[in-house]
């Protein structure tokens, strides 16, 4: 995949030119998003009602995150006519998401959860404290409060991930597992594309290239403390999420996501 | 190894600043460090607190109401320790 | 349920939590009629029991009973909601849902505290709903079918919990009228979002209407149902009304509160343009109040010993939920133990 699919036109919408600035608040806000519809799923099935309710703050946070940057998108992209933040949910092709395959993937056990929230927060919180100097007023305004949601996000996951790490050989060794079966979605998380090249030019955002290093050495310190280690480098790794090649999963997702609000075109809800 | 249940704390949560910490409730945790994060999640979700104690239950060490007479009753007859005990002229302002 | 209590006809049940002994203080006669007479003034002048005051065993295996059928109904509950979770039909939706499914964790929590500070533990509860040995508002053992079950349940199921709750913020047990304060605090928003997704579908396509009407058809009578069967006639159960009363724990009997509730919610339906499934629906100038007709106790009955659309399927989730989770509550434990372990040498020290 080249930079070029993302930059040219936009999914199975050819009559949108496609517009970096707008493809580059999809990419976080579909981040934000899929991530919410994947830790919603947790409700009812968490290892304690606490951590039900834990994670259904931290899926609430990223709802609002998605709802915040959704309607910025649309306004971004222009009229005839806005896409509200349903019109960009719930209508949208697999093609047109734009969020890394990392949050796409199913609910794994709770140790898997712990290792992507670990990971995906504290690339969020990086990517959210460099946004809030964005020269987008309205996505630094996200940024400021989001900042300070993932970061406890981040903790809750960091203290998961030490007492599971560092609790009975069981949750060892599951924990040591859960990193790697989602090592190899991280790199993506860390991959530059078209529309973070022009953010980054723009002043708007911020090339992921950038923060991928230090937040894998943050992840490390945790995975140190937790007497866990780095997994080795994976001999593949996800990659085309951002210019809306998912993995297979996508589909049942947007597929359970989406089936309501289709049935019933042009309904308000 | 388990015992199949994780510690009681209870949980005192400072509305606003000014007030005192007041007992909000309990909950389950299994050390004090979750403790004060599920009360975060358990009982602010609505921003009701700046603050927040957490206490293990066992730590707790509370009168009895068997004692209350014991331990209340003296206080009843120390009026001196309230207000309204001393005349003073009425005119002396911010007393 | 969900704030009423009553049980099993032909059955008894032996207390949660009642210890195995009686404990030996209370078995002496002089304790048994100072603590009467103690716990009979508090009653009597409308004070709050405490936790640690003297108490006759019913009282408090009556409230630990009802208390952690009350906060099992809070867990149990969060099923059918959460169920549309993932596929609401909007972003906002989706938030107030997950948000409203939160809350109801919150509830549950709020009661297993206030049923732990009679010396219960939460572990023994959560062991007894998962046995069967303790139930939750049968009410849940339908399923939710459409979106607007969603709107059903938060408009007549929260409807219906809210006005059980309200009397029970006054209920003689501090800690269990306290934890009703604040659930109730919360749950005002539940009913109205339940009422404004109906509302929303009874002015949307010929589609949504008839979803809408389809969920009320299905949720009226249940709900009627969860203020448990009449205090008299021959439906009447051996239940624990009278006293529970007398006790200062119940403040109306479930006739009373099944009127109120009906008084209340056809206006309600009026306005949002659904026909409530009853035929004998009526308003009734000389009681001031609406009539309406006779409910399926045996369907209740039946739902409640097991034989409802989705009993098994509640218990399975919720049992597959804990078992799941036990490597992870047993890892916390073990980091904890080794975390005492580790700094106890430099408190020594």
């Amino acid at each position: 995949m080249t930079e070029q699919h993302t930059t040219e036109t936009v999914g199975a919408d050819p009559g949108r030119v496609a517009d970096p600035a707008f493809d580059y608040l999809l990419g976080l806000g579909d981040d934000a998003l899929i991530y919410a519809q994947r830790l919603g799923e947790w409700l009812t099935h968490a290892p304690q009602i606490e951590e039900d309710m834990a994670l259904g703050n931290v899926a609430l946070d990223l709802i609002g995150q998605a709802r915040a940057l959704l309607t910025h998108a649309g306004e971004v992209e222009g009229p005839d006519p806005v896409r509200d933040e349903d019109d960009l949910a719930m209508l949208r092709h697999e093609r047109e998401f734009r969020n890394v395959q990392l949050v796409e993937q199913p609910r794994g056990d709770f140790a898997h959860e712990m290792a992507r929230l670990l990971w995906f927060s504290t690339y969020q919180r990086a990517l959210y404290s460099a946004l809030l100097t964005s020269t987008d007023e309205t996505l630094a305004g996200v940024a400021a409060k989001a900042v300070k949601e993932v970061d406890y996000h981040r903790d809750h996951a960091t203290q998961w991930v030490l007492r599971l790490g560092d609790g009975t050989e069981e949750s060892h060794d599951r924990m040591q597992a859960a990193l790697v079966a989602v090592h190899p979605y991280v790199a993506e998380l860390g991959e530059d594309h078209g529309a973070a090249r022009w953010a980054a030019e723009h002043g708007v955002g911020v090339l992921p290239s950038s923060l991928i290093d230090a937040v894998n050495a943050s992840v490390a310190g945790v995975l140190e403390q937790a007497t866990l280690s780095m997994p080795d480098a994976p001999r593949w790794h996800a990659r085309g999420g951002r210019a809306g090649v998912h993995s297979e999963v996508m589909g049942y997702l947007l597929a359970e996501m989406q089936h309501l609000h289709r049935s019933h075109p042009g309904a308000r809800w | 190894m388990s015992s199949g249940s994780w510690p009681l704390w209870e949980v005192f949560v400072r509305a606003r600043r000014g007030l005192s910490h007041v007992h909000a409730g309990s909950l389950h945790a299994p050390d004090r460090e979750m403790a004060l994060r599920n009360a975060r999640d358990v009982y602010t979700r609505r921003q009701e607190g700046v603050s927040i104690w957490v206490v293990a239950s066992e730590d707790i060490t509370a009168s009895s109401p068997d004692e209350r007479d014991s331990f209340f009753d003296p206080a009843a007859d120390k009026v001196y320790r309230h207000p309204t005990f001393y005349d003073v002229p009425e005119d002396v302002e911010y007393l | 349920m969900y704030g009423n209590d009553f049980g099993q006809p032909g059955t008894t049940d032996p207390g949660a939590g009642a210890p195995p002994h009686p404990l030996n203080a209370a078995e002496t006669p002089d304790y048994t009629d100072a603590l009467a007479e103690y716990f009979d003034g508090l009653i009597e002048e409308d004070q709050r029991v405490e936790p640690r005051d003297a108490m006759p065993e019913a009282y408090r295996t009556t409230l630990i009973r009802q208390m952690a059928q009350h906060a099992h109904s809070e867990i149990i509950g969060m099923q059918p909601e959460a169920n549309w979770i993932t596929r609401a039909p909007s972003l906002r939706r989706k938030a107030i849902l997950m948000a409203k499914v939160q809350d109801e964790a919150g509830h549950g929590l709020y009661l297993y505290s206030a049923a732990e500070t009679l010396g219960v533990d939460r572990s023994e509860l959560l062991d007894k709903l998962h046995s069967g040995r303790q139930k939750y508002s049968s009410i849940f053992n339908y399923p939710t079918l459409t979106w607007a079950d969603a709107g059903a349940i938060g408009w007549l199921v929260d409807g219906a919990a809210i006005m059980n709750q309200v009397p029970l913020c006054r209920c003689s047990y501090g800690p269990y009228a306290r934890a009703m304060v604040r659930v109730c605090k919360e749950e005002s928003f539940h009913q109205r979002q339940g009422f404004e997704i109906l509302w929303v579908l009874a002015r949307g396509t010929e589609e949504q209407k008839a979803m809408a009407q389809d969920a009320a058809n299905r949720w009226w009578w249940p709900a009627l149902q969860m203020f448990g069967p009449p205090d008299t006639g021959e439906h009447a159960s051996s239940g624990h009304t009278a006293q529970s009363m007398a006790w200062g724990i119940k403040r109306f009997s479930n006739d009373d509160l099944r009127q109120k509730f009906v008084d209340m919610t056809v206006p309600q339906a009026q306005k949002l343009g659904i026909t409530l499934p009853d035929p004998d629906l009526a308003w009734n100038e000389e009681r001031g109040h609406w009539d309406f007709g006779p409910i399926d106790w045996d369907e209740f009955w039946r739902v409640l010993k097991g034989d409802g659309p989705c009993n098994e399927q509640r218990i399975r989730t919720r049992v597959q939920a804990h078992e799941e989770g036990a490597w992870v509550r047993e890892a916390a434990e073990a980091y904890a133990a080794k975390q005492a372990a580790r700094h106890q040498p430099e408190a020594v020290a």
